[in-house]
């Protein structure tokens, strides 16, 4: 990787690519060389499971202005769940 | 020099897809490009970039054989599965990204695959663009019998400690001492990796060992100026490098 900016985190969800919906274990942060879009960096969002295979991932890329927007409003919306009783720290994805 | 083909000239090339026995014998996929026609070649191993093993490189190993070069660009990242190559790549890079040594081996593999080629001359370069460029001048450094390299760009050069991981234990630039073979250089001097500075320390320390090199550096053009599939792309300055490196090669692998 050209910049070394990646980090990784095992989690537990759902997302819906090439082979429909299926199960994610991990999430990929990194900030590198996009596939599409006019940047010569930008964060790279990948939820895969590779245990199915390569294509089992949903990849997003942003700029770096759209990425701070969006820990913003996630961060926000963690909050607001949690302030209004939604999401009980037991709860987890099953 | 490109498009300086005589129009009664037979120019062809053949290309496949083919498996050879990379790093510890593992048989991975390689792309080759070879020109058509007696004769034998100088050889190129095509070190592929941090966007994986793609249709560019495709792109960019025909070029080299119309040109009269037989390549062999490996697909180092065979052994972590497949599928579209940017989706493999997303693989590789949830998992720290390729080893060195694995890219290494994987070329040392590539080049005594070329040297067994009945149709290679013996003289075989490696080059490469990105962090294909890094890997390019590592392999030229720790693997004996290339006879030149070319670092397009190649980010991690210089690096600090910080930016080193499992997978890059080792900064090129440490193994220059050990570089035997001349080596040019084509950077951006609106890149941030490789950075305007770190492309002066990476020539410092050349000097210093007193080694065959070439750096050339343009204005106007970042990373990835080849790229003509993306807006980095800078037609000039692109070109001028095309012919820097045809040069570079007919100086040093011509027999």
């Amino acid at each position: 990787m050209c910049t070394m900016i990646s980090n990784t985190v095992r989690m537990r969800g759902a997302a819906k690519g090439r082979p429909g919906w299926f199960g994610i274990t991990q999430a990929t942060v990194a900030f590198d060389h996009p596939v599409n879009g006019g940047l010569e960096h930008a964060v790279l969002l990948d939820f895969s499971n590779y245990a199915l295979e390569p294509g089992a991932r949903v990849a997003v890329e942003l700029d770096l202005a759209s990425a701070r927007a969006l820990v913003d409003k996630l961060t926000a919306a963690l909050d607001a769940a949690e302030a209004g009783g939604f999401a009980p720290d037991a709860e987890t994805w099953r | 020099m490109w498009n300086s083909f005589r129009t009664d000239a037979q120019v062809s090339i053949e290309t496949e897809i083919i498996r050879y026995p990379g790093g510890g014998g593992d048989q991975i996929h390689a792309y080759i490009a070879r020109p058509r026609g007696a004769g034998r070649h100088p050889g190129v191993v095509l070190v592929h970039h941090m966007p994986g093993w793609d249709e560019f490189y495709q792109e960019f190993a025909e070029r080299l054989a119309r040109h009269g070069y037989l390549v062999i660009c490996p697909d180092l990242y065979c052994r972590f599965g497949h599928g579209t190559s940017d989706d493999v790549t997303a693989k590789v890079r949830s998992q720290g990204g390729v080893h060195d040594d694995s890219v290494v081996a994987d070329c040392g593999a590539a080049l005594a695959w070329l040297k067994a080629q009945p149709d290679c001359s013996g003289k075989v370069a490696i080059m490469g663009t990105c962090s294909g460029g890094r890997h390019a001048l590592l392999a030229a450094s720790r693997v004996p019998g290339f006879a030149a390299v070319v670092d397009l760009w190649g980010g991690g050069v210089v690096a600090s400690p910080d930016q080193l991981s499992p997978a890059r234990p080792v900064a090129p630039i440490d193994y220059t001492k050990d570089l035997q073979v001349p080596l040019l250089g084509l950077f951006g001097n609106d890149d941030r990796s490789p950075s305007p500075d770190q492309v002066d320390l990476h020539e410092a320390e050349l000097r210093k060992y007193g080694k065959d090199y070439e750096f050339h550096r343009y204005d106007g053009a970042g990373h990835g100026f080849f790229y003509y599939h993306t807006p980095n792309y800078r037609p000039a300055q692109t070109m001028d490098a095309w012919g820097k490196i045809f040069a570079f090669f007919q100086k040093h692998l011509s027999d």
